[in-house]
């Protein structure tokens, strides 16, 4: 994630207009400029800014939570029975040790609440690339080559669409025992099919362009015409439904690790740790059980809602019909070149 | 009609069976045995074997499916692992309290994202419409579980605190016992579920409501003098209506999770609950019957809303 702050252009819209911030990129000038477009919108729009900095906050908090851990003293997984919990056993609230309070183990709220983003941010990437990578090629093959593999394949995309998906997700979980494997893998196998049919949809309308036909008249193969003129059409919608693929990511795995299905205690999660303020209803004796946890799940899923949803708004088709202009004549320079 | 109809109950009932089969098979490869799960952990190797053969889990997997798939038809789920019931009896029994939850949940939903997308969209640019997106996007963020927690304690636990006792905290009374305790025990739960359903209409609703209200047809109704109100409702509603019935059967199988969810946070116990209590026990036979009903619902619901387009769109009739 780019500083918010660093060389403020005052171009704005045309792309034959960043010709000074193109002269100072170093590398691949025409390859940038589209991104380049969409990075100044996006720098001028300040809820994507704002969302931005609050995920970049707590992508570096959850990667220095082994440092922060160490500078308040507190593991993890430590329990402090002594200083944690008052002398009937109840957790205490926030003090000067325990910056957000501690739980009804004595674990310190704050390091394990760092813990938990660490891990929420890992499965939702991991299940975000994962999915991403499957619904990309499932929807561009049916897409592609439409009959009756796109018949095979529109149905599995239904199918797992009309799923009760949260319910076959303790089913399958049930089978192989819950872990931080199957979580993702379960997150994975119920968020590709959104994606693979918009990629579908677009991969339809994409094969019937003069650009392709042109590949195709170039003796391209479809592999080649699918890697090199389909899949760069396909970078926005992909790009958009990453973003916010990952807040549902964290959600599921929140969700699953609640009903205590997901990754285990005492590894610290959200869902964990909102699943023991639940528990004997630990939330009315102890509030920032629950309220910490709950705002973090909260701020986070926002700002990559938010975030998605101003990268939608910033990547214009235009940019797309930019893409494409591009491609052909690289495509047609090499073919000829060969 | 009759035809499509019954091609299409023909094709649910397919997809039924596909997925009893796929969760038959899915249990038959996966790697812990229920029989062990069942015998205890200190169980002998010919103790787990006796557990196995009552079961029938030593019979082919085949032979097994073949036998559970003709036991459906004639009503029979099977009898749980665990305190031997029939598994469609104890469905049964839990299932109005879902219908309950599910129905009264959605009836919130489309309340509530019906109304703030038509108020966010008869003035776009307004502060009803930035309020309306901050509501959408605080739906769409907020997990269903994180939703009930924090109505659970404010509403019951600071309520109660402050000397004002009306929520319960869980539990469920059957309609034909209260109907007026029924409510007041299912009011928190609806507006769990509603709540973060009501994202997607509220946005929906806005979006294609915008659209519509620029449509020729509408100034069309504006000029001859209709008020403003009907314009909206009776001219504008209309056309909004399929897009929003789409995305109910859409969303319906997203729904069965908020329910699970739900159930588990107030304390209702209905098939939800049921579900995650047999998955934890390893209940092979309640999962199966779980899954499948969720999935006959969702492939209810897919009807219905064919049906329904049919009713809202004359376009599709005449088809």
């Amino acid at each position: 994630m780019p500083e918010p702050t660093v060389d403020a252009p005052t171009d704005t819209t045309l792309d034959n207009q960043p010709s000074v911030s193109a002269a100072s990129a170093r590398t691949g000038v025409a390859a940038r400029s589209p991104f380049q477009l969409v990075w100044s919108r996006l720098r001028h729009d300040p809820t994507a800014m704002v969302s931005a900095v609050v995920i970049v906050l707590v992508i570096v908090a959850a990667i220095s939570a082994p440092l922060i851990s160490g500078l308040v003293g507190h593991g993890p997984d430590e329990q402090f029975r002594k200083e944690g919990l008052t002398p009937s056993g109840l957790p205490t609230g926030p003090n000067d040790q325990f910056l957000l309070g501690a739980d009804n183990l004595g674990r310190d709220l704050f390091v394990r609440l760092i813990y938990g983003a660490q891990l929420s941010l890992i499965v939702a990437f991991v299940a975000t690339v994962g999915a991403l990578g499957i619904g990309t090629l499932v929807g561009m093959t049916a897409g592609f080559m439409r009959g009756k593999v796109d018949t095979v394949l529109t149905w599995f995309m239904d199918t797992t669409l009309s799923l009760p998906q949260l319910l076959f997700a303790i089913s399958l979980v049930s089978l192989v025992g819950p872990s931080f494997g199957t979580t993702v893998v379960v997150i994975i196998l119920f968020s590709w099919a959104p994606i693979a049919r918009v990629v579908r949809g677009q991969t339809l309308s994409i094969r019937e362009k003069e650009f392709v036909e042109a590949a195709r008249s170039l003796g391209a193969s479809n592999w080649r015409i699918m890697r090199v003129d389909v899949l760069p059409n396909l970078v926005v919608p992909i790009l958009v439904y990453g973003t916010l693929l990952i807040p549902q990511a964290i959600v599921f795995e929140a969700t699953l690790s609640f009903l205590g299905l997901g990754v285990l205690p005492p590894t610290a999660t959200w869902g964990n740790m909102l699943a023991a303020a639940s528990t004997g209803s630990m939330y009315t004796i102890a509030w920032w059980m629950l309220v910490f946890p709950s705002a973090a799940l909260l701020c986070v899923t926002l700002a990559f809602n938010l975030l998605g949803d101003s990268v939608r708004d910033a990547l214009d088709p235009r940019q797309t019909l930019f893409a494409k202009k591009r491609r052909v004549t690289k495509l047609k320079k090499k073919e000829i070149a060969e | 009609m009759i035809r499509f109809l019954s091609r299409r109950i023909l094709s649910g009932i397919l997809t039924l069976i596909a997925i009893s089969g796929v969760m038959f098979l899915l249990f038959y490869v996966a790697p812990n045995d229920p029989a062990a799960t069942i015998a205890g952990p200190q169980a002998t190797n010919d103790q787990i074997d006796q557990v196995r053969a009552r079961l029938g889990l030593d019979m082919p997997v085949i032979e097994r499916y073949w036998l559970f798939i003709t036991g459906l038809f004639q009503g029979d789920l099977g009898y749980s692992f665990f305190n031997k019931e029939p598994v469609l009896d104890s469905l049964v029994r839990r299932l109005p309290a879902t219908a309950s939850l599910a129905v009264g949940g959605l009836v919130v939903a489309l309340g509530l994202g019906v109304t703030i997308g038509v108020g966010a969209a008869r003035k776009p640019g307004s502060w009803r419409d930035k309020l309306g997106t901050a509501f959408v996007l605080t739906g769409l963020s907020v997990p269903t579980f994180v939703a009930g927690l924090i109505l659970l304690y404010v509403f019951f636990y600071l309520l109660t605190v402050m000397g004002l006792t009306f929520f319960p905290a869980a539990g469920y009374v059957p309609f034909t016992e209260n109907p007026l305790e029924w409510a007041r025990h299912l009011l928190l739960p609806w507006i769990t579920v509603g709540f973060v359903a009501a994202a997607t209409y509220a946005r929906l609703v806005r979006s294609q409501l915008v659209s519509v209200m620029g449509e020729d047809y509408i100034r069309t109704a504006r000029s001859k003098g209709i008020r403003e109100d009907r314009v909206v409702y009776r001219h504008g509603m209309r056309n909004v209506l399929t897009p929003v019935v789409t995305q109910i059967s859409l969303d319906f199988a997203i729904l069965m999770g908020g329910l699970v969810v739900t159930e588990r946070i107030f304390g209702i116990n209905g098939i939800g609950r049921l579900a995650i209590d047999s998955v934890n026990r390893g209940d092979q036979p309640v999962i199966i019957g779980a899954m499948l009903l969720a999935s006959l619902f969702v492939v209810i619901a897919s009807i219905l809303v064919d049906l329904a387009y049919a009713l809202l769109d004359s376009r599709v009739r005449v088809k």
